[in-house]
Parts: structure tokens; C-alpha cells; sequence
């Protein structure tokens, strides 16, 4: 592996954006065959130096080396035809056209400038054959789900050429059994002498699949390490800090119940006879796979989604029904989990979604709206967010991942909640951002209110939570607390759902 | 020595050039392009024709657009709610027929002129309100798209409004009703602007001060957000409609004293004119964004061409092609004014 060429070698690569230097001489090197990891916080340059690889963005001084040769990438068409393809975070499919167009999309096969249909869904058939999807060809993309959509992404991506495949976070947004199918395409790729360039802030991707990670800070090059490093040290590498210092001190709970439900099911069957409760002062966890019922619970709680049975108490009072208005004037909250989709309006100034669910208590006779207090409340809060910058008055849109998840959490902090429901309140963070909101939150807790955490991420759950409830089909297979609460009992409960019954 | 001061002045020089293009970028991004079109347009008519800038020109020009510019208003309304009316035109039409139709019912019936008038109107306001509400219905509550809904009841009230007159203009209105909402004025300025005046600063404060007014943009900008927060977007959608109902009304019935006569076949152009002007504007059409002056300035951009190219003498074929133009021209301007705005944020100005 050390003696042959490099299949992309890059050499003192700078970028400098007005006022900021993203990328300052930065080395990387990719081995035909391997995964290599790009690894840092969000803002640490990784964006730009794919966006380099990929031929999306020029640098400004540096070189680039394609298997040896020196190369210059003008643009994607280019880099494409090099051999080199990136799948983005943000896809660039069309929604309606079907998977075979969306997989051959700039290539059609054509005869006298005729698109021959036949031979697109033979191109489109061939070549996800070959990397063993198994999607209908003529569906329309936008019906298809997030992890079958990142397929045809792929297999666009993908060429019978193909020497470096960049990977953007790609398992975001797949459930497990979906990640897995990425997993093993990416080792096949791998087999067949395929560079991958993998960004992802996930531990358990790394020791999964890397062989080799590079560490970005702050626009530098830190290192590159094997990929069996452990995770206290790629921490370390990437922040500066210790594993210790991301998860805060949570102090206990009381004993007063704040939150309890009691068999509930959701109209839409997702959550089914659930039973649970959250007590003052306490970090509860629901874990579970995508599509187990624990992200439909909480918000079920929020009155976002109907209930078909089972009733909800608020200190000992009946809420079962509550609509959000009503929920939100007990003050019980939801922060959902996709920012962009049902967090935040991103066309206006910050300030509006920060104070969204509690522009009503900004109002004279909730009617009008005191702007000076809600201009200075919501602008305290960004501070004490340590939002940059902390102006309420940007819109949305302008911040980063990291920043608006900050501020989403800003709505919790604007107002005391009694129960604060946060859905995957970390994903697409980095750890800077991660450790401010996990203090937050133990403040939250510490100041008497109850929170839930719906998480994906183990170690989030295993670190924070007081208790947790695992989900799995719509139901709670377990309930954990204390010494219980380790990985293999919440990755346990969370898959075998039919032993768990047996068990109980 | 010598030398650093050699050195320094190119630079010094070239620091100054930039400056006055960075200056210039900074008002552009600040104001938008609307107020320099309007400025281009202004100078570019005054030379084209020595009447063009008159206060009698000028006031004549506005008092003719006033009620498009209330009609703008209220496709501004659905807009920012992140909606959109086709059925202004015929909401027009509908509304000058009714009122037309009750006031000179009303003086046959031997009621006095203010009797009339005072019916006429509410009459009217009732129309717009009504049809306001019969978008509301379809879109808020029914979840029709707000582009076929409103298709649909522009035809509707269209059909209506040309079967209660069949198609026959309605004459016969008290001589105080144009005589007030069309040519009266007030401290030398005409009553339709006033009324369009107050109009755009009523909107403006309810947009900017009251919750209804916060909600419509929250809707516009992401309908699940504000569900999240407990706000109804079906419901927020309709007070769009029916307040952009009554404020069409009001325009029909400023259009309607300044005809004289209640008309069927008036506002066929509204539709595309009022979301031109919203646009040229600054007005989002994905919802959301956008601001009352903003709006106005927009429609008084396209009846400042209007009027200049009458004017000027350009024959009307060109008003309509200068129209497209400006249009386009517009929504350009403003996306380079979106990537100036992010160069200075940047720092790189």
C-alpha cells in the first residue's frame, strides 16, 4: 500500500475568503482503495476541500495530483471526467424525473440528439446493477425515501471510471439498515481500487470504515491517523479537548413528576401504547432506530401529533388533546429535529424564529407585538447561546448548522419551559457547538424543567440521560436507568423487539 | 523615504476608486434597485418630455394608480403568505358591478346620493370581502392550490360579474361619488392617493406590529415551522385572502368613481400587473419576505412608465413590451443585489 501512487494528492492547498483564511496549506492524500476520513468541526475546512476535490471550488494556491499527474480542476464536468465524483449533503436530483433520467443526467445516451429511452433505462439499469441497488427504475425520484434517493445520487456520482468518490455525511439521514447498505457499497467500492473521501462527525462510521483519518482545525491540516485511533483522541485532535469535557455534570432529578403519559397511541399507529414519564429536573432518553415511534412520542406530548388513546398529565393536570398552542402555553416544548424543514424561517431575521412559539407572550393583549423586548430577550439569549455572530437581526439562512441548532434551542431558553422536548438535537453538529448545547441543556434541567431527548446518537444518550426509554416499532421495549443504561442493552432493545416480548 | 511615498500613492489611489464603486455598492444593497429604476425612469421621461415632471403630471399620473396600487397591496398580502391571487381582476370587476348596481338602484329607489353611497360601499366592501373569503375557504381550509383556486374564481367572478350586468356598463351613479373617491382632493393632493395612503400604512403597521401580521410572514417563509409553534397555516392563509379581498375592494371602488360607471370587463390586467409591481418590489414569490413600501414603489415605478411613455408618445404596443422589460430588469437587479449584500458582509467591498 505505501509504495504505490496516490490516486489524489493535495499539496499546500489555501483558500481565503473575504476576512477568513478557510483552508491554509492544507496536505491531503487519498491511496486507491482506501477510505480515508475528513474529520473536524463544522467551519475546520473540510466543505472547502472537497468542494476543491470535486472541481466545485478553486483554490488559491496549492496543487492537485490525479494519480500521479498534476492536474488543474475547473469545474465538476471536469473532475467527473477524471475520474473524480462527490455526493453533497444537499442532493442535486430532479424530483420528478425517474431514477433511470436522474442516474444518467448529463450523459444521455443519444442518437442525433434523440434521448433514446431505452437505452437511458438500459445505462440507468447497468450501472445500478452494478453497484446492487435495487430501485425501480421508472419511479419518480421524489417518491422514493431519503436513503434510496442518496442511491441514485450514487449511482450518478458513480462511473465505470471512477477513481475517488467523495461521501458528504452521507448517512445523515438513513436509518440503520440503509447506513449498513452504504457501508458495504463503499467497502466493494473500496475492493475495487476506489478512493473514498468520507466526511462524517460519526465515531462509530470511523472505526467502521476508515482506514485512515485527516484531522482539520480552524483551516489547518492537524494530522492523519489510522483509523483505529480511538475516539477520546480524534476528539482531542479535532478540538483541543477532552472526552470529559463534551458531556456536562448533570446534577440529579427530583422526584416530582412533571410529564406522564399512559398508554398512548398515535392516530397514525407510529406509537402504540406507550407509557412514560419525565420528572422534574430530569434528562430522560428516547432511543430507538428512525421509524421506531420515539420521535412520534415526543411530539405526541407537544400536541403535534394526534392521539387515537392513552392520556398525557402536566403536574397531575389532564392535557390529553392539547393542541401545540395550548401545549406551548402550558409551556411544554418541541424543538424539532430538521432544522431547515420545521425549525426555523429562513428568509427572515433570526430574531422571528427564536421568539416564533412565544410571540403571543410578546403581545399587548396578544394582539401587539412589543418588538423592543422581544428584540433585547431574544438577543440576550443568542449571547448567552454564544451564537457568532449574535445578531438577531441576520436572517436565518446566513448561519451555519451549528449556529441555528443554537438558536433553536434559544426558544427553550426565552421562556421557562415545564417540559422541554429536544428531537435529535445535535444532528449535523460539531463538537463546539454540541458541548454549548449539552450545557444548555443541563441548565434547562438544573432549573427544574423536564427534558427529553430523542437521539440517534448512543453516546448522547448514554451520556446525558437520567433514564431511557427504548423504542422499537411503535413500542417502549425498555426502560433503563442508572447502571442499565450501557450500549449493548440500548442497541439490544432497539433491534430485537420480538425477544424483548418474550422477555416481558 | 522616497521610495515608501512613491510606493504609497498608486495605492492611495486605487484605495479611493474603490471606495466610490464599495460607496456605491453599499447604497445599492442598502435600498435595492427599485429607487434607482425609479430614478433612471424619472430622468430618463423628463427628457423624453418637458410635461413629465409637473406636480399636475406627476399627481395626475399617481391619482390613476392609486387604485392599482391598492390592488398591488393586497397580491402583496397573499404573497407574503407565501399564497397567490389570480382572481384580483375579476374580484374588480365584481365588486365596481355590485356597488355600481346598489348605488344607482338605490337613487331610482329615491334614496338621497349619501344614502346610496354609503350602501354602494359597504355593498362593495362586502363583494370583496366575500370573495376574499371564498379563496380562503378553497385554500385555507380545503388546501386547494392557491394557483388553481384562484384561476378557478377568476373565472367565477368574472361570469358572475358579467351576468349581473350582462355585460352592459352600469351607469347612473351619484355625481358625489366620483366627484369624492375620484377627483376630490385634500391639501392639494388627491383623495385616491390619500386613500391609497392610508391603506399602505394601515397594512404596513398591522404587518409590523400585531401577531396576525408576524404570523402571515412565518407562514409565508415556512408554513411547518409555524405549525411547530402554534400557529395554524390554514388559517393565517385565509386572513391573507380575505383581507386582500376587502383591500381589492377598495381599489375597485376607487377604479369605479374614477369610471363613473360599474364595469364588467375591467381588471383583466390586474392579475399579472399586481405580482409584476409585487415583484419588481422585492416581493418573494416563495412567500415570506418582502415590505409594504417596497410594494407601493413598485406599482408607482409602472405607472410612472405608463404615464411617461403616454407622454412621450410611444405607442402603446412598446408600453407593454417596456413593461416586460422592466420586469425582468428588475428581478435581476435584485438577485446582484443579493450577491453585492453578501459581498459586503463578506468584507470583500
Amino acid at each position: 500500500m505505501t509504495h504505490q501512487i496516490p490516486a489524489l494528492e493535495m499539496t499546500g492547498i489555501s483558500k481565503r475568503f473575504p476576512g477568513v483564511v478557510a483552508l491554509d496549506a492544507v496536505d491531503f492524500q487519498l491511496l486507491q482503495g482506501e477510505t480515508h476520513v475528513l474529520f473536524g468541526e463544522n467551519g475546520a475546512g473540510k466543505s472547502t476541500l472537497i468542494s476543491i476535490m470535486a472541481g466545485a471550488a478553486s483554490s488559491d494556491s496549492g496543487t492537485v495530483r490525479l494519480a500521479g499527474r498534476e492536474t488543474s480542476l475547473r469545474n465538476v464536468a471536469d473532475a467527473r471526467r477524471l475520474g473524480v465524483s462527490a455526493v453533497f449533503q444537499e442532493f442535486s436530483l430532479a424530483p420528478t424525473l425517474s431514477v433511470a433520467e436522474n442516474v444518467v443526467m448529463g450523459e444521455q445516451p443519444s442518437r442525433a440528439g434523440v434521448v433514446s429511452h431505452r437505452a437511458v433505462r438500459e445505462l440507468a439499469h447497468r450501472r445500478l446493477g452494478e453497484l446492487g441497488f435495487e430501485i425501480p427504475l421508472d419511479a419518480p425520484v421524489e417518491t422514493l425515501t431519503r436513503a434510496e434517493q442518496q442511491m441514485v445520487e450514487i449511482a450518478k456520482a458513480f462511473r465505470s471510471d471512477l477513481k475517488v468518490l467523495i461521501l458528504d455525511e452521507p448517512t445523515a439521514s438513513l436509518n440503520d439498515t440503509e447506513c449498513e447498505r452504504l457501508y458495504e457499497l463503499v467497502g466493494d467500492l473500496n475492493r475495487r481500487g476506489v478512493g473514498v473521501v468520507y466526511v462524517t462527525h460519526r465515531m462509530g462510521e470511523i472505526r467502521r470504515l476508515a482506514d485512515r483519518v485527516t484531522v482539520l482545525r480552524d483551516g489547518r491540516y492537524v494530522t492523519t491517523v489510522p483509523g483505529t485511533t480511538s475516539s477520546e483522541e480524534l476528539i482531542r485532535l479535532m478540538t483541543g479537548r477532552v472526552m470529559d469535557q463534551i458531556y456536562p455534570t448533570i446534577p440529579p432529578p427530583t422526584s416530582t413528576v412533571a410529564l406522564s403519559a399512559v398508554g398512548l397511541t398515535t392516530r397514525d399507529q407510529a406509537v402504540s401504547d406507550a407509557s412514560f414519564e419525565v420528572r422534574k429536573g430530569e434528562i430522560v432518553g428516547f432511543a430507538g432506530l428512525m421509524g421506531s415511534g420515539k420521535s412520534h412520542a415526543a411530539r405526541a406530548c407537544a400536541g403535534v401529533e394526534r392521539l387515537a388513546a392513552g392520556h398525557l398529565e402536566l403536574h397531575g393536570r389532564r392535557v390529553t388533546g392539547a393542541s401545540v398552542a395550548q401545549s406551548l402555553r402550558n409551556r411544554v416544548v418541541y424543538l424539532p429535529p430538521d432544522r431547515k424543514s420545521e425549525g426555523l424561517l429562513l428568509n427572515r431575521p433570526l430574531r422571528e424564529s427564536v421568539s416564533l412559539p412565544w410571540l403571543g407572550r410578546y403581545s399587548w393583549a396578544r394582539t401587539l407585538v412589543r418588538r423592543r423586548s422581544e428584540q433585547r430577550d431574544v438577543a440576550d439569549v443568542l449571547r448567552m447561546m454564544k451564537l457568532s455572530p449574535p445578531d438577531p437581526d441576520r436572517n436565518a439562512e446566513a448561519y451555519s448548522g451549528g449556529n441555528q441548532q443554537k438558536a433553536l434551542l434559544g426558544r427553550a431558553l426565552l421562556r421557562e419551559c415545564e417540559v422541554l422536548l429536544l428531537d435529535e438535537p445535535t444532528v449535523g453538529v460539531d463538537v463546539g457547538a454540541r458541548v454549548s448545547i449539552y450545557q444548555r441543556v443541563a441548565d434547562i434541567a438544573e432549573g427544574g424543567a423536564g427534558v427529553v431527548i430523542v437521539s440517534s446518537d448512543l453516546p448522547e444518550v448514554l451520556h446525558l440521560c437520567h433514564r431511557v426509554y427504548v423504542f422499537c416499532q411503535g413500542r417502549i421495549t425498555a426502560h433503563l436507568q442508572g447502571d442499565e443504561i450501557n450500549e449493548e442493552r440500548v442497541l439490544q432493545h432497539m433491534m430485537h423487539w420480538d425477544e424483548t416480548e418474550a422477555v416481558g | 523615504m522616497t521610495d515608501v511615498v512613491v510606493e504609497t500613492k498608486p495605492a492611495a489611489a486605487r484605495k479611493r476608486r474603490v471606495n466610490v464603486t464599495g460607496a456605491a455598492a453599499r447604497v445599492f444593497a442598502r435600498v435595492g434597485a427599485l429607487p434607482i429604476l425609479l430614478a433612471i425612469a424619472v430622468v430618463v421621461f423628463a427628457m423624453l418630455s418637458p410635461n413629465f415632471l409637473t406636480v399636475d403630471n406627476l399627481q395626475s399620473a399617481l391619482r390613476q394608480n392609486a387604485y392599482i396600487a391598492i390592488i398591488v397591496l393586497a397580491q402583496f398580502v397573499v404573497l407574503v403568505a407565501g399564497g397567490f391571487d389570480l382572481s384580483v381582476g375579476s374580484i374588480t370587476a365584481l365588486v365596481s358591478v355590485a356597488s355600481a348596481t346598489a348605488m344607482s338602484d338605490r337613487l331610482a329607489a329615491g334614496s338621497s346620493p349619501a344614502e346610496a353611497i354609503v350602501i354602494g360601499l359597504l355593498i362593495g366592501l362586502l363583494v370583496g370581502l366575500g370573495a376574499g373569503a371564498v379563496n380562503a375557504v378553497g385554500i385555507g381550509m380545503l388546501k386547494i392550490n392557491p394557483f388553481i383556486m384562484t384561476l378557478a374564481t377568476a373565472s367565477i367572478f368574472a361570469g358572475l360579474a358579467l351576468k349581473v350586468t350582462a355585460g352592459v356598463p352600469v351607469s347612473g351613479l351619484p355625481a358625489d361619488f366620483s366627484d369624492v373617491f375620484g377627483y376630490s382632493s385634500w391639501w392639494g393632493v388627491s383623495t385616491p392617493i390619500w386613500i391609497a395612503i392610508a391603506a399602505a400604512v394601515v397594512l404596513w403597521a398591522l404587518l409590523r406590529w400585531t401577531r396576525p401580521g408576524r404570523n402571515l410572514y412565518a407562514v409565508g417563509s415556512n408554513p411547518n415551522a409555524a405549525r411547530l409553534s402554534g400557529i395554524s397555516p390554514g388559517r393565517t392563509m385565509a386572513l391573507a385572502y380575505m383581507t386582500s379581498g376587502v383591500l381589492v375592494a377598495v381599489g375597485a371602488l376607487l377604479l369605479t368613481a374614477r369610471l363613473q360607471t360599474g364595469e364588467s370587463n375591467i381588471g383583466a390586467d390586474l392579475p399579472l400587473l399586481s405580482i409584476a409591481a409585487a415583484v419588481i418590489g422585492g416581493v418573494s414569490l416563495r412567500g415570506g419576505s418582502g415590505n409594504v413600501l417596497n410594494a407601493v414603489l413598485g406599482a408607482v415605478l409602472l405607472g410612472l412608465v405608463t404615464n411617461g411613455m403616454n407622454l412621450a408618445r410611444i405607442e402603446s404596443y412598446y408600453e407593454m413590451i417596456v413593461l416586460g422589460v422592466v420586469l425582468a430588469v428588475a428581478v435581476l437587479a435584485d438577485r446582484l443585489r443579493g450577491r453585492v449584500a453578501a459581498a459586503i458582509n463578506a468584507g470583500r467591498v
